[in-house]
């Protein structure tokens, strides 16, 4: 498949991703919204992966495996990321008992 | 001779130095024993400088170059010449008589004002000597800006009274008008001729224009009409009376006003080759004296009186000058110094033993309360008159002569105003000396003759009121004019009496004859029933001073006051604060709209994130077609 | 078009009509389905471009483990159509323009890129996406940021109890 295809079918995951964050106020959807958004990276990290693969295959095989290295690892940070997230939502949720992120804008005084 | 002229004004000004700077601490004797003694030391220095000139002639003495521009050359140095020694003589004379009877007239100041007041004193002659000594008009001018400077202290130096404030600003502001005048003709003097020193100037007149000639005359006479109070700039002189009354005496009679006399006098080489200049300062002192003297007849007020006799006084000076009189100017200059400083210290007399009170109407029958000063005041009163053989009547005679040589008609002006000035001053006489008190019981009890240290003076001034113008009785009554012969290396004398005598005897006669009878007649009239009513009809007019202030303020003062408010409210305020508070305001309205932007909300963040995002990558997309859209257009 | 093709296209509508379910479900437990069957239709992808190690994983870490924590928190929580704050209108669709617009501007960049123009992804073909080359090369050129990770994991888990630890 053409690789355009899956940069703008990543692109578009990734722009609903950023159209959520900035439509909804649930800070647990906004979380969501973000974990969709790596997810599109991920997908075109794999695609760019095979991309090389096709590209640099007669010079060596295993070109382009780091993309798919890199997915992995981005895998383990995301895991690692939403466990500490959602604990820090649990704990909003536990202080102003609404998961409203513009109940957050105490910063502000 | 010459290491002694810079002491002159040397004593003044550390008179005043130490008067100035330590006024708090030295004590009222003291501080009246410097101002004096500082004026005495001048006069004595000036009778030697005197009687050398007498002997020896005149001579320029230069210090240093005051201003060294280029070609222009303008040095610091002292002309003692016959003029200027009589003048001399005549500051420090009448400056330390008036100094010794101010330090009992205001010795019920504080120390700290009696210290200010000898150390503005002080400042004036010092002031008034450079003005004189000068030897170009540039020195000329510094002192002419001094002796104004000092006018505008003195005049407010009850500084707390805002009326007082008002009158020394008005002065200050008429002075300015005639300086800018004197400073014109300076410019143009400096502009074609390349020099200021008196003699480089007059030595090379040739080379100037008529027209130049009569520019440069008719400008330093309108600095002369402001110093020395003329129409149209003398209204500042009345007012200046709110000063103590010796400062009236000095500076608003006896000396200052006389500086534009002095300026005309030492400029006579310009002003005889300028018939133009001529006419018109011989037309604007006869107006002057005439319209003073018709203001004086209606005032009660016994210095105001005394300032408008000053002004017509001074207008006559000016029709001498004008009619190539110049000695006849000078000789007037001097007498006049000496009966007017003698009327407006018995004035201050008069007012020290009335407590303050200088409406005439409220005084009367002061004669035998005031022995002496009622003497003195008579003499002053029948010098002024021009009655021989007093002081004035010599003068005026001389002026007046020159004058009918020049035109019958304003030799009639003259003698009808000299008929003024009698009549005037002998209604302030008789209101004041003669008939009874009308004043309050309490004033009447403290009626007293003033110290020793007052009548003094007075009774110096009145043996020179008497005996001053016997240094120039006319030959036609068997005398040499000696005064006319001594200036006579320093004025150009165009007018010889040639007329035969018996002409001036009647001039002479007429004009005391006019005078004795307008002394009668103002004796006789005011003595026992003084006019206390306020005057109406013309009277009013007069009293009033035909209203000249009223026309000042409605054609100067309150169009320059409406277009600086004009200014201050439009421009000002709407324009350059609108701009500015605009300004102030437009920041202050976009920050606060742009805090909005900083409400803490993660969203509000994020979508301006997005959006710069968006951007940037709209303009690194476009790259090429921006960068070569701003290199073709900037 | 083959069954590549078809496929492709499948999962494509269905991972972003997914997404936007994600975004306009009113319930945030549908929304976390949605978010399931997004993650179903990438891991498809992943098939697709011989990935199977990546979509296994992608399955069993997101939709299992990372899905069911979400799921886990919102029931405790009891989160419903009804506690859903909402923004206003006008913000729903400042958001959504804006990202129009991100998205326009980063397609009309993909398509000027000319580095790319004719670069296809290997589909069906090609063993780097199998778990032995994988393993290989994590094990032997990765190891030591793959220890570092699994630190990472440590911590966070510590740093999880501690934030969500009543105090």
């Amino acid at each position: 498949m053409p690789i355009q295809y899956y940069i703008i079918l990543a692109l578009a995951l990734f722009c609903i991703g950023v159209v959520g964050v900035l439509v909804r106020r649930n800070a647990i959807i906004i979380f969501m919204c973000i974990e969709l958004m790596l997810n599109a990276v991920n997908l075109l990290l794999v695609a760019f992966s095979k991309m090389h693969n096709a590209a640099l295959a007669a010079t060596n095989a295993q070109a382009g495996v780091e993309g798919q290295l890199f997915v992995f690892f981005i895998m383990v940070v995301a895991a690692a990321e939403v466990s500490v997230g959602l604990a820090i939502i649990v704990m909003m949720y536990r202080n102003v008992h609404s998961v409203d992120v513009n109940f957050l804008n105490r910063l502000k005084n | 001779m010459s290491n002694l002229v810079y002491l002159v004004p040397l004593f003044p000004l550390i008179g005043f130095l130490i008067n100035g700077l330590l006024r708090k601490s030295l004590s009222k004797s003291l501080i009246a024993l410097i101002g004096s003694g500082a004026i005495l030391a001048s006069f004595i220095v000036s009778l030697v400088l005197f009687f050398n000139v007498k002997s020896h002639g005149g001579e320029v003495v230069s210090y240093f170059n005051f201003i060294n521009v280029n070609k222009l050359v303008v040095p610091f140095a002292f002309q003692v010449d016959q003029l200027s020694s009589l003048f001399l003589l005549i500051i420090t004379g009448i400056g330390f008589l008036i100094h010794l009877y101010s330090s009992a007239y205001m010795h019920e100041e504080e120390n700290e004002h009696y210290g200010r007041y000898f150390a503005y004193l002080n400042l004036f002659v010092f002031s008034m000597l450079l003005l004189v000594l000068g030897a170009n008009y540039v020195i000329m001018f510094i002192g002419w800006e001094g002796v104004g400077l000092c006018s505008y202290l003195l005049i407010g130096f009850w500084f707390k009274n805002n009326n007082y404030n008002y009158a020394a600003k008005k002065a200050f502001v008429m002075n300015r008008i005639g300086d800018l005048g004197f400073l014109l003709a300076i410019f143009w003097i400096i502009a074609k001729l390349g020099t200021v020193s008196y003699g480089d100037v007059f030595a090379s007149v040739s080379k100037l224009t008529p027209t130049d000639i009569t520019t440069i005359t008719i400008l330093l006479f309108v600095g002369a009409m402001g110093k020395s109070a003329q129409i149209p700039l003398y209204t500042w002189l009345p007012d200046a009376m709110a000063g103590p009354t010796p400062v009236s005496a000095l500076i608003h009679a006896a000396t200052m006003v006389t500086a534009g006399i002095y300026m005309i006098a030492r400029s006579n080489v310009l002003y005889s080759l300028s018939e133009v200049a001529q006419h018109l300062v011989a037309v604007i002192g006869i107006a002057t004296a005439l319209f003073a003297a018709t203001i004086a007849i209606k005032q009660n007020d016994i210095k105001k009186v005394l300032a408008y006799s000053t002004v017509s006084q001074l207008g006559y000076m000016f029709l001498g000058l004008g009619v190539g009189a110049y000695t006849g100017a000078v000789f007037h200059v001097m007498t006049h110094a000496f009966f007017k400083a003698l009327l407006f210290l018995g004035a201050g007399s008069v007012i020290h033993a009335m407590h303050h009170e200088q409406d005439i109407r409220k005084m009367g029958g002061l004669k035998k309360y005031l022995p002496i000063t009622h003497i003195t005041f008579l003499i002053g009163c029948i010098a002024i008159s021009g009655i021989p053989p007093f002081s004035g009547f010599f003068s005026k005679d001389e002026i007046l002569a020159a004058a009918y040589e020049h035109s019958p008609v304003l030799w009639g002006i003259g003698v009808a105003t000299a008929g003024l000035t009698a009549f005037y001053m002998f209604r302030l006489y008789a209101t004041t000396f003669l008939g009874t008190f009308r004043g309050t019981h309490n004033q009447e009890y403290h009626l007293h003759e003033s110290p020793s240290a007052m009548t003094i003076p007075l009774i110096v001034l009145a043996v020179l009121s008497v005996l001053g113008g016997l240094v120039g009785v006319p030959e036609v009554l068997g005398g040499h004019h000696e005064l006319h012969q001594f200036l006579s290396p320093v004025l150009t004398s165009e007018v010889k009496h040639e007329s035969v005598h018996s002409t001036e005897y009647m001039l002479m006669g007429v004009s005391v004859a006019i005078a004795v009878i307008a002394i009668l007649f103002a004796i006789n009239k005011f003595s026992k029933k003084p006019e206390l009513r306020d005057a109406d009809g013309f009277g009013k007019v007069l009293e009033n001073k035909w209203y000249v202030d009223e026309l000042y303020d409605n054609i100067i003062v309150n169009p320059l006051n409406n277009l600086g408010a004009f200014f201050k409210n439009i421009i000002e305020r709407k324009g350059i604060d609108g701009i500015v508070n605009g300004v102030g305001r437009l920041v202050t309205y976009s920050s606060r709209q742009l805090r909005l932007l900083q409400n803490g909300l993660v969203g509000g963040y994020i979508l301006f994130m997005v959006l710069a995002i968006v951007v940037l990558i709209f303009i690194w997309i476009n790259d090429n077609f921006i960068f070569s859209f701003f290199s073709k257009h900037f | 078009m083959g069954v590549t093709q078809i496929l492709f296209w499948f999962l494509s509508a269905l991972a972003i009509f997914s997404a936007v379910m994600v975004l306009v479900s009113k319930s945030p437990v549908h929304s976390v389905l949605w978010l399931i069957a997004v993650f179903f239709a990438i891991s498809g992808h992943y098939i697709l471009l011989n990935a199977q190690f990546l979509a296994i994983v992608n399955i069993i870490v997101y939709a299992g483990a990372i899905m069911v924590l979400f799921l886990f928190v919102i029931m405790l929580m009891n989160l419903n159509k009804e506690t859903e704050p909402q923004k206003n209108l006008w913000m729903k669709l400042t958001g959504v323009v804006s990202g129009g617009c991100l998205l326009i501007v980063l397609i009309s960049l993909v398509r000027q890129a000319t580095e790319i123009k004719d670069k296809i992804a290997l589909t069906n073909k090609g063993d780097i996406g199998l778990i032995k080359v994988l393993g290989k090369t994590l094990f032997s050129g990765y190891i030591v940021p793959f220890e570092i990770s699994s630190v990472l994991f440590l911590s966070a888990m510590i740093g999880a109890v501690v934030i969500g630890k009543k105090d």
